[in-house]
């Protein structure tokens, strides 16, 4: 039997490399997601342990500090002198660290800032866990001035600066930009670069002088133990000496929490990616299915033959998937080559959001290549049993037959398991709706998935009526090579539908995000419009904090009437992350109107917050409680001083007062400024006297309320992007699987693609008979899956009606652009098929068997 | 049975180039060969011979005689290695594919053994295809003239699965008719149908060149149907070996035993 796997298999090498290929792109979304996740961990990694010593010591609670809102404490410097005294420390170094120093590039560009952080130290000579130090100078001298600094290597060259040149930089102290001369480049010590960080250094004095005020103090130090002495050893000798407030943890255990908080994060990208491969695996189980249902389809006679000779059902059975085994492995294979590319290809399209990982490694684990393996063979041979099933069922009388049949399932059926699939779908949703968090989601996912593949299922039926009525439009437009077409749709309706069906399911996600991206634009139009009283606004498109000085200038303009700064941070509620935000009580009414579901604005101080309806709802908080909130410098307790409607211009889970949040420990950083002018007072110059303010930094810009709105609606453009490529692969993969269906039907019909030919059908319709079938297909599935979109769409927007998302809005215009570039998708799909069908010799495809 | 076609003489050859009166297709000098170098078979070996319009010629001949090759060399499904092939007065030599579907569209019709129809078509347009594919409407009062012929009025409407076997290939005929071609080419036409059905398309055949001057040509190794012919061209190896005009069916088997005895004797040939 084996025998004739093996022959089939190469007879078929067209045929099953097709489906191949849809494993081939399945496996390698799967592969690429780990690969690059892992790679991304490495680096991250890398500069943890570049940076860390054998002992840190650090104000308590700042190990594990949130990702964005700045520890405003730190350590005395004479410290680092009592510690030197220590027998177990070799060496020990005072380090000064300033997040938000981004360097300006010659051409007046921010390098990086979209995400990764602009770092900048004092030099120091510190030596990691690594056992590198953490910095060499590659060239030049370290600076010695204020008006001096060194940068990392690539950071320079991305910014095109040579030793001597005049550096810009945007600082988070005042003043808010700076002018440098450029001494000398630094090399960070770990492998794997710094990840799109920036690094600026400055002399020890000098970065206390701008950042910290003058005082002798530094953020962290770093101890080196001495020969033969252990961290833990090093750290408890350090405990005997420290000072309150102030904590000193091992090198291995300060790296080990980064490395959590950092895992964290990884994970959700990795999460996030592999919801696409799921996507993809999905639409490639349909491909699957469908190839080897036809392929099935097609040798039913030769296998009924394999049956009449004796074989019994379990090996014609196994003879199909030993098939499918063998596709699957070498499919595997490729994917994982492709997921490497792919990986790569991801670090380019990350490196577009400013992660950028430079040449890093892209390391191939074992276990990416286990799961790679096995996620390609559990699909195939899942998605080629049916088939299987289908083939051993084949009577072996059927070889005398000449028109042989395969058991089918009957369409009603098909269609009965559909609807109760489909029913099962909206229960999970509705569940998963009701629910929250992460089993929610899932539940929702999961309904959608049993949705989908349930209108699969009816598919064969919904579209009919479809494909009827475009066979009107056919017949109307190319005659009888129209109507060839359509009845070439309609002859196998299981073939045209799941063929549709894996284009559905691309639309579908396709179409719910249009649906929620424009309803979150229009949302934020609405909230903009309704809430916003400033005229003008000073923000930061890529949400990094500057320097409070720029509030204290435009305060001073003469047209200005009031400016309201905005400051973020992130703390802890129990064990749950909330975002906070930040104003001065006195002057929010000036910048918008916050409207209050319960008590009051006037008892709003720095002893108390605001906290959103849904927070509200999901902490059981009320108008009156107490609120115990998490910094990196320990907890704080607010009193509940209301209670705001999410959908409004306050994003977030808390509102505190700006002396609130200073009280908590976080230093003042804004995030942004609302600005009103004076009566009477021209825009025009108020505009540029402010444009005067922010010259030379990049990084903050000023807008009105309609550039202030399109500024947020091209932040969720951005995601929409990354996410409509990240299911253009789901969508290559449908498209590929019209080609393998229309290339598989042309096989079949090869007989009758040799009757039209010699009865005078010309090349050219019989291509374009191919290519309507072609376009009939795709735009079946895009129909269908905007359909379903539209569905999802109103139901998620619903669901999320009081997280910010009030408005739905359907993009009508974009749905139906989806549609048309599925018909020309579809062209496209045809092209090979249409060319084969085309170029069959006449004489040839009539005498065919 | 009235014969109105005129007789074609008993020669094996014709010297005349080109289009003479009358000659519906042609086919001179004809050579035919697969292979290359010493693997070189000859399926057709000089064969020239005249169809004159208004006659139904069979061609009949052993396995391998080159029966089959000859006709789609004729009939501009195949091309051929030397010689000429007419049709009316249209030299296929040198024609592009385009020139080739169109002359197969228009001029020639088409009835092979199986499969002749499009099964997702209904009768009527299988019919009405090779007309609606030119983006002509039938002449109806023709469309009428065939459907009446083969007695198919009440099965427009069935797509070929509901029709019996030898229904399809009364539509079929219906269709290789239905353009006026210059000559129809049916490849063994009955050769999947019982006696009865067979003799039904046959009888249409005939009606079709009496009634009507069609020129049809006819491959086929059964002598009965071969006696409906006015004239049995009979080839072996290659070559055209011998006619008969106004053939009855013991003539056509006489011959057909004498012809599989040398070819037995012979060498045997592909094609």
């Amino acid at each position: 039997m084996f025998k004739v796997t093996w022959h089939n298999l190469v007879a078929r090498k067209l045929r099953l490399a097709l489906s191949a290929f849809a494993i081939v792109l399945g496996v390698a979304f799967v592969a690429g997601s780990f690969i690059f996740t892992d790679a991304l961990g490495r680096a991250f990694d890398g500069i943890v342990k570049g940076t860390t010593a054998d002992v840190e010591v650090l104000p308590e609670g700042a190990g594990q500090a949130d990702s964005f809102g700045t520890d405003a404490r730190t350590i005395p410097a004479p410290l680092v002198e009592e510690l030197r005294q220590l027998s177990e420390a070799e060496k020990v170094v005072g380090t000064d660290q300033v997040q938000g120093v981004f360097v300006i590039s010659k051409e007046g560009e921010l390098i990086g800032g979209n995400g990764p952080p602009g770092l900048a130290f004092n030099y120091n000579e510190m030596t990691a866990i690594t056992g590198d130090p953490i910095l060499t100078v590659a060239d030049g001298e370290l600076p010695s001035t204020r008006d001096q600094v060194a940068l990392d290597v690539d950071t320079a060259t991305k910014a095109g600066y040579d030793i001597g040149d005049e550096v810009t930089l945007v600082t988070p102290g005042d003043p808010p930009t700076m002018k440098a001369e450029l001494t000398g480049l630094v090399r960070f010590g770990s492998e794997g670069g710094l990840v799109g960080a920036t690094l600026t250094i400055f002399d020890d004095q000098v970065i206390k002088d701008l950042f910290f005020e003058g005082k002798d103090v530094y953020t962290n130090i770093s101890l080196t133990a001495a020969e033969g002495v252990s961290q833990v050893q090093l750290r408890d000798a350090v405990k005997e000496v420290l000072p309150q407030g102030l904590e000193a943890l091992t090198g291995d255990d300060f790296a080990a929490d980064q490395q959590e908080i950092i895992g964290t994060i990884l994970g959700f990208i990795n999460t996030f990616l592999l919801v696409f491969a799921a996507v993809a695996l999905i639409v490639g189980t349909f491909l699957i299915i469908n190839t080897f249902s036809i392929l099935v389809a097609q040798r039913s006679r030769e296998l009924a033959l394999l049956r009449a000779m004796g074989a019994s059902k379990k090996q014609v059975n196994r003879a199909v998937l030993t098939e499918a085994l063998v596709v699957s492995l070498v499919g595997s294979t490729v994917g994982l080559g492709m997921g490497y590319l792919l990986a790569i290809g991801l670090r380019a399209l990350f490196g577009f959001i400013g992660l950028d990982l430079g040449a890093a490694d892209m390391p191939v684990e074992l276990r990416t290549v286990l799961l790679s393996y096995a996620v390609g063979v559990i699909v195939t041979l899942v998605a080629a049993y049916l088939p299987a099933r289908r083939a051993s069922r084949i009577a072996p009388v059927q070889a005398m037959r000449d028109d042989v049949a395969l058991p089918e399932t009957s369409l009603r059926r098909r269609f009965l398991v559909g609807a109760v699939m489909v029913a099962v779908g909206v229960a999970l949703m509705v569940t998963g709706f009701a629910g929250s968090g992460g089993r929610g989601l899932l539940l929702i996912g999961l309904g959608m998935l049993s949705i989908l593949i349930g209108v699969a299922l009816m598919a064969p039926m919904l579209g009919r009526p479809i494909v009827q009525a475009l066979g009107v439009v056919y017949r109307r437009l190319f005659g009888t090579v129209g109507n060839l077409a359509t009845e070439n749709t309609l002859r196998n309706p299981r073939r045209t539908a799941a063929t549709s069906s894996a284009l559905m399911i691309g639309l579908t996600l396709v179409a719910l995000m249009s649906i929620l991206g424009q309803s979150a634009k229009v949302s934020t139009d609405k909230a903009i419009e309704e809430s916003l009283t400033a005229e003008l606004i000073v923000s930061n498109a890529t949400g990094q904090f500057f320097s409070t000085a720029y509030a204290d200038s435009i305060r001073e303009l003469d047209g200005v009437d009031s400016v309201t700064a905005f400051r973020q941070a992130g703390a802890k509620l129990g064990n749950s992350q909330v975002f906070l935000q930040a104003v001065e009580p006195e002057s929010l009414g000036s910048a918008l109107q916050l409207p209050v579901d319960g008590g009051s604005l006037e008892a709003f101080d720095d002893q108390s917050v605001f906290v959103s309806s849904t927070r509200a709802k999901s902490s059981d908080l009320a108008v009156g409680d107490s609120v115990k909130l998490t910094f990196p410098a320990g907890p704080t307790e607010f009193d509940v001083a209301g209670i705001f409607p999410v959908g409004g211009a306050v994003a977030g889970d808390f509102l505190l007062t700006l002396e609130g949040l200073e009280r908590s420990g976080i230093k003042p950083e804004d995030s942004l400024l609302f600005i009103t002018k004076k009566p009477g007072a021209d825009e025009a110059v108020v505009r540029s006297q402010i444009e005067e303010v922010l010259a030379d930094n990049p990084t903050v810009t000023l807008k009105n309320q309609q550039e202030f709105a399109d500024e947020q609606k091209d932040l969720i453009n951005r995601v929409l992007y990354i996410i409509y490529a990240l299911l253009g692969l789901a969508i290559i993969i449908a498209i590929l699987g019209i080609t393998n269906t229309l290339a598989l039907s042309v096989i079949e019909r090869t007989r009758e693609v040799g009757l039209l030919r010699a009865i005078g059908v010309s090349r050219w319709q019989l291509r374009r008979m191919v290519g309507l079938e072609s376009i009939a297909i795709s735009v079946l599935g895009a129909l269908l899956g905007v359909v379903m979109g539209i569905a999802f769409g109103i139901a998620m927007q619903r669901a999320i009606a009081d997280q910010g998302i009030d408005v739905l809005s359907i993009p009508w215009l974009q749905l139906g652009i989806f549609v048309v570039l599925a018909a020309l998708a579809g062209v496209l799909a045809a092209l090979l098929p249409a060319r084969r069908a085309a170029k069959l010799n006449v004489l040839e495809a009539i005498t065919t068997e | 049975m009235f014969r109105s076609a005129p007789k074609p003489s008993h020669s094996t050859s014709s010297t005349v180039f080109g289009p003479g009166s009358g000659v519906a297709a042609r086919a001179l000098d004809v050579r035919k060969v697969y292979g290359e170098g010493d693997a070189t078979v000859a399926a057709l070996d000089g064969v020239s011979i005249d169809f004159a319009a208004g006659v139904f010629t069979a061609v009949m001949g052993p396995s391998g005689s080159g029966k089959s090759t000859l006709m789609h060399c004729m009939a501009a499904l195949d091309t051929v290695s030397a010689g000429h092939v007419f049709i009316g007065d249209l030299e296929l030599a040198g024609l592009g594919d385009k020139q080739l579907t169109k002359l197969r569209r228009d001029k020639i019709g088409f009835i092979f053994q199986a499969y002749n129809l499009v099964p997702t078509l209904t009768a009527q347009e299988n019919i009405e295809l090779p007309l609606s594919i030119a983006g002509r409407k039938p002449d109806r009062q023709w469309f009428d003239t065939v459907i009446d012929t083969v007695g198919l009025r009440d099965r427009l409407d069935h797509r070929p699965n509901q029709l019996s076997g030898g229904q399809q290939q009364r539509v079929a005929c219906a269709r290789a008719l239905v353009t006026r071609p210059d000559v129809v080419f049916a490849d063994e036409p009955t050769g999947n149908l019982d006696s009865a059905a067979g003799a039904e398309v046959l009888a249409f055949l005939r009606r079709s060149v009496d009634d009507h001057r069609q020129t049809v040509i006819m491959v086929t190794h059964d002598p009965v149907a071969a006696s409906y012919t006015d004239r049995v061209v009979f080839l072996a190896d290659g070559k055209v070996v011998d006619e008969l005009s106004n053939p009855t069916a013991d003539d056509v088997l006489e011959e057909m035993k004498v012809l599989s005895a040398r070819s037995i004797a012979g060498t045997s040939t592909g094609g």
